[in-house]
């Protein structure tokens, strides 16, 4: 078993992922197959080779310091699930931290 | 009249659009009926939008009128695929948690397509946010090969490769983060191409994995494609990742078609176990057409190919399970559950649960794995290593020939609801084409003959070195030419899903 | 939340314990547009119209950096003595927050831009080398309002209202190592220290350095270790210490609640609290039930930075005279004392100072208006120096017309009066006043005459040698000349007038 139900949970937690104790179960299973099938990069990545981020290697892209018009608050709030003052209204959020 | 402006290639419309012979909006009107008339059957898309087609159909032909220069591919009808974003569309990229979204902003795609004179039909289905290879994975359902109805039109660009098959699009954009437009224009019989990552815009593009969603072109022919190709490609500042180099001359290389003197590698880990005896029957034919029109064949081993797929199911959920991050419920999108007593963090993960399905949901706790601390090193960081070994094989390879070649995919297409319950043999599908995603060069998949076990459609693929995009149209189109030859009509008057195969009828080109 | 533990008095905390202390400072960046987009990065918009698809993290959007965002980084790296990573890597930060649109922050995890600096301070004649760790980018989130519950707090709230236009405006963090061998300076050494850090960051003109604002954020450190110790104790991070008294303030509250601690046997939790303004004291974050996972990896949708070497002395070469330097050189300059020095810094006129100087007027003379008058009036009116309505050029033109002889300092401080109160420059003033010092000496005869034929009792005192009571007549002759006369002249003609002839001034 390389993961197990109550990391799966844990691992959807982090995700915030409501799952069902069926879904759980289920997932659970299928990932541990995946994991085991994935696990085999750990077969050639040796010490010392190095990773690739990017497929074609490029550096320092930047665009300059100018003000592109921004979209506006009636454009952006128009998709929002609910909206109020100008803002986008959203449940009570804990303190993170 | 219309059926025949259906089964013409887009390079024909354009022709004709541009010569008056026939109105954009007629061709618009023409694509409008078929998708009508079959797309109840299809399901190639999720949103058809007649009146803004055929505005834009207008708009094309007060322009010819005005005797304003029109584009290589003005007036052509396309499907794009729904991830792209589109402000007079809605882009929900088959899932419930984006269902009804309106995009304040175009993708660049979107704009280049635009700006071109390409009428844009409508948004062409697929796996949720790119994830699979069938578009069963589609919230809203899967679409039908039009070859077999039962049977997947691969994914995830799956809508996309319906369209074009079931003549309801000349031309279609999908995006190949794993495969998932050659794999889909393999299984249906049709052209598709992953260019060479950075080659194409991903600004608009609803990210599933950043460092390897490539958009592309797909279509029946290859110069379809290649012209398709040159219109939506070329530097965007507003992708870092987007390379600042002029677009290879895939026009010019698809009417080439010439493969004389030209190096050919066989990769010698894409064959063999695994595949279908038809599919290796097709794609060993392919290539002994290849040798006899001039090309020198030899046998290219890249032995680290198969590990190409476990670092791909590390990397890509990776990358995925932060990039979808996003859709939270707070800004756009569906949100459940929001009563006034639960906070934000309970709403999140009851929008999330109810609004994305099982594949998208395993692969977000899967990247989330893997990127843990803890297991970053043994997972991510090792499949980024293999990324390096892989690249490491083509740069070896490319240097003993131009391009190489396999099997598009190990099989056919395969029936609806025959892996969806199973997620390894469905992540099989992208055996052959995940390699060039993790290496980020060209790839190419051609129609190369039907599998004598089903008559089903075979794919060649064609890979090129990065930013080498045109050698690899060079050989699909010589391919494409011979084997056009050999059969006296085009391969998808063949196909019969929708009752309509032309057997022995002379193909209109 | 609470907390029964009664802290311990500093001192006596101090005494028992070592402190070592580490600051994280965050700055906004004074760029023009947001640090991945093109929005505007300036305050006051209205809510939400700042936003594009980028910054608020709309499927599909892309982030492109600001080059002006890297080049201020490397700048204040080069200010802080930094090494510049030759190539370095942006990082996604994954967490879920309703202020943080991608639910990450793109951040600079494993591969800061520049690293291993530092930064010189002063406190009590004491030289501190506070070492900088690192400093790196990333990008600020919206802001909540909370309604419903108690007023504007997060706990008790029914819910939130999110705002984006800060979302996505560039901040770096600059983190020292930990500062050991401050003892009982600690609370003044961590203050000096963003004391100094604000200056420099001024002085490059890369933030407008506003804590009241956010435009400044500091998180404090610290730890204790019994006096002996050969380990260093737990750490807690108190966030929330938005001006440079609480910095100071809130290391000695840490200090004081973890002497209780370790006093009462129990063992520091490494935690995040918060400062509270009011009561300078510092309260427990949530503890939360699952430690965070950031899942830090290389953001994909950015390339690396690789700044060429030609690049950083190009930007080494923009480097302005550092606050340190300048100071010392304004210092031998001026002829003044490490105390004068002080003084002027604590006062917030040293840039002003030097201002009035450049603008004309002696140092001495800068110097006088600027902590005497003007320092009265600032504390008077509870605003700082550089907020007053005069300019430095107001204030040497004035020290230059007393210097000609044509005003008093009398008279001087009403045409100050009337800049202040925004009724034109020093010389409109004189004029529209008519003020002008009289000189004349019959006119001021008279009006001696006068004062001293109203008070005999006075003059007769003065004949009698009692020079000191002069004062009482010169008040009256100023009075009749409303002021405008020089005092020093009414005094010798009075004491001519009244037989005591002598000289008084030096020759
Ligand atoms: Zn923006």
């Amino acid at each position: 078993m390389s993961i197990t139900r109550e990391e799966v949970a844990h691992l959807a937690r982090l995700s915030r992922l409501a799952l069902s104790a069926d879904e759980l179960d289920r997932f659970a299973g299928q990932l541990d197959v995946i994991i085991a099938a994935v696990a085999r990069v750990q077969e050639v990545a040796a010490d010392g080779i190095p990773p690739t981020t990017h497929a074609v290697p490029v550096t320092n892209v930047f665009r300059e310091d100018i003000i592109v018009p921004p979209l506006g608050a009636g454009v952006v709030l128009d998709q929002a699930p609910a909206a109020e003052q100008g803002r986008f209204r959203v449940p009570r959020i804990l303190a993170e931290d | 009249m219309d059926s025949e402006l259906t089964r013409m290639t887009a390079a024909g419309i354009a022709a004709l659009v541009a010569a008056g012979e026939v109105s954009a909006v007629e061709v618009a009107a023409a694509h409008l009926d078929r998708i009508e008339a079959v797309d109840e059957r299809v399901h190639a898309f999720l949103h058809v939008a007649a009146d803004s087609a055929l505005r834009a159909a207008r708009a094309i032909d007060d322009r010819r009128a005005a005797g304003q220069p029109l584009g290589p591919l003005a007036g052509v009808p396309l499907a794009l695929k729904d991830v792209f974003t589109t402000t007079d569309m809605p882009t929900t990229c088959g899932s419930r948690i984006l269902e009804g979204w309106r995009p304040p902003y175009d993708a660049t795609v979107t704009g280049r397509l635009r700006r071109a004179g390409i009428v844009i039909l409508g948004k062409a289905n697929m796996d949720e946010f790119a994830m699979g290879s069938s578009t069963e994975n589609s919230a809203f359902g899967p679409s039908r090969n039009p070859w077999d109805l039962s049977r997947v039109p691969g994914g995830s660009s799956g809508g996309s490769s319906a369209a074009v098959a079931a003549f309801e699009a000349p031309l279609a954009i999908g995006t190949d983060t794993g495969g998932s437009i050659r794999q889909p224009g393999a299984v249906t019989g049709i052209v598709g191409v992953k260019p060479t990552y950075g080659g194409s815009s991903r600004y608009g593009v609803v990210a599933f994995a950043s460092s390897l969603d490539t958009p592309g072109p797909l279509a029946r022919t290859v110069l379809d494609a290649a012209l398709l190709h040159e219109a939506m490609s070329g530097h965007d500042p507003c992708d870092s990742t987007s390379v600042d180099a002029p677009v290879p001359p895939v026009v010019a290389a698809a009417r080439q078609a010439d493969v004389s003197g030209l190096r050919i590698g066989v990769v010698t880990e894409l064959n063999g176990e695994g595949y279908q005896p038809g599919v290796i029957t097709r794609f060993t034919e392919a290539v002994e057409l290849l040798e006899s029109m001039g090309a020198k064949v030899t046998e290219v081993s890249c032995p680290h190919f198969g590990y190409a797929l476990p670092a791909y199911y590390l990397i890509a959920p990776s990358e995925c399970s932060s990039n979808l991050a996003r859709f939270d419920a707070m800004r756009y999108g569906l949100r459940v559950g929001d009563d006034g007593t639960r906070s934000a963090e309970e709403v999140m993960s009851l929008t999330r649960a109810a609004g994305f399905g099982a594949e998208v949901k395993r692969r977000i706790i899967l990247g989330t794995y893997a990127l843990s601390s803890g297991y970053y090193d043994a997972y991510y960081g090792k499949a980024q290593q293999v990324r390096t070994l892989i690249t490491r094989d083509f740069e070896k390879a490319f240097e003993q020939v131009d391009v190489l070649v396999s099997p598009a995919t190990p099989t056919t297409a395969f029936p609806i609801g025959e892996r969806a319950d199973d997620p390894m043999a469905m992540y099989l599908a992208d055996l052959c084409t995940i390699p060039s995603n993790l290496a980020g060069n060209a790839a190419i998949s051609v129609p190369c003959g039907l599998a004598p076990e089903d008559g089903l459609p075979v794919g060649l693929q064609v890979m090129a070195p990065v930013l080498a995009d045109d050698r690899m149209y060079r050989v699909a189109a010589a391919v494409e030419a011979a084997l056009g030859q050999r059969r006296g009509h085009p391969l998808l008057d063949e196909a019969n899903g929708l009752g309509e195969a032309r057997p022995g009828q002379e193909g209109r080109r | 939340m609470t907390e029964t533990i009664t802290a311990v008095p500093y001192d006596e905390a101090i005494a028992r314990y070592e402190p070592l202390i580490g600051l994280e400072t965050h700055v906004e960046l004074g760029t023009i547009t947001k640090m991945f987009c093109g929005c505007p990065a300036a305050f006051g918009a209205e809510p939400n119209a700042a936003v594009c698809p980028v910054c608020l993290g709309l499927p599909g959007s892309l982030p492109v950096t600001n080059r002006s965002a890297i080049e201020y980084t490397i700048r204040i790296g080069l200010a802080l003595n930094c090494s510049i990573a030759s190539w370095c890597r942006f990082a996604r930060k994954n967490y879920f927050y309703p202020d943080m649109p991608k639910d990450y922050q793109i951040s600079q995890y494993d591969e800061p831009l520049c690293t291993d600096g530092w930064l010189d301070i002063v406190v009590d004649g004491i030289d501190f080398r506070v070492g900088i760790e690192r400093v790196h980018m990333e990008e600020d989130t919206g802001k909540s309002l909370h309604v419903g519950g108690a007023t504007g707090r997060i706990h008790g709230a029914d819910y939130s209202l999110v705002d984006y236009n800060r979302s996505g405006i560039p901040l770096v963090e600059v983190v020292t190592k930990p500062v050991p061998g401050t003892g009982t300076l600690a609370p003044v050494v961590a203050r000096a220290y963003v004391t100094e850090l604000r200056e420099v960051l001024r002085a490059l003109g890369v933030s407008d350095v506003r804590m009241e604002e956010g435009s400044l954020r500091c998180d404090v450190n610290t730890s204790l270790a019994p006096r002996g110790a050969s380990q260093w104790g737990t750490r807690t991070e108190t966030k929330n210490v938005n001006s440079l008294r609480s910095v100071e303030r809130a290391v000695r509250s840490e200090i004081e609640r973890q002497a209780a601690v370790l006093d009462a046997g129990g063992r520091v939790i490494q935690e995040t609290r918060h400062f509270h303004e009011e009561s300078g004291l510092t309260t427990s974050g949530r503890s939360k039930e699952e430690a965070q996972d950031y899942r830090y990896f290389p953001e994909p949708d950015l390339v690396p930075v690789a700044p060429a070497a030609e690049w950083v002395e190009q930007l080494r070469a923009t480097l302005p005279e550092l606050p340190s330097a300048r100071r010392a050189r304004l210092q031998a300059e001026w002829g003044l004392s490490d105390l004068d020095m002080t003084a002027l810094g604590n006062a917030g006129a040293l840039d002003l100072v030097a201002d009035t100087v450049t603008a004309g007027a002696t140092p001495a003379d800068a110097r006088k208006w600027w902590l005497g008058e003007l320092s009265r009036h600032a504390n008077e009116s509870g605003t700082e120096l550089a907020a007053l309505a005069v300019t430095p050029a107001q204030v040497a033109r004035i020290a230059a017309i007393v210097a000609s002889g044509a005003l008093n300092d009398t008279l001087a401080r009403q045409v100050l009066e009337g800049v202040l109160a925004g009724q034109g420059s020093p010389d409109e003033i004189v004029a529209a006043r008519g003020l002008a010092v009289v000189s004349d000496d019959a006119t001021l005869l008279a009006a001696i005459d006068a004062a001293i034929a109203a008070h005999q009792d006075v003059a007769a005192k003065i004949r009698n040698g009692k020079a000191a009571a002069a004062g009482a007549l010169v008040g009256a002759v100023m009075k009749a000349t409303r002021g405008q006369a020089d005092a020093a002249r009414v005094r010798e003609l009075i004491l001519e007038r009244l037989g005591q002839a002598y000289p008084l001034r030096d020759p």
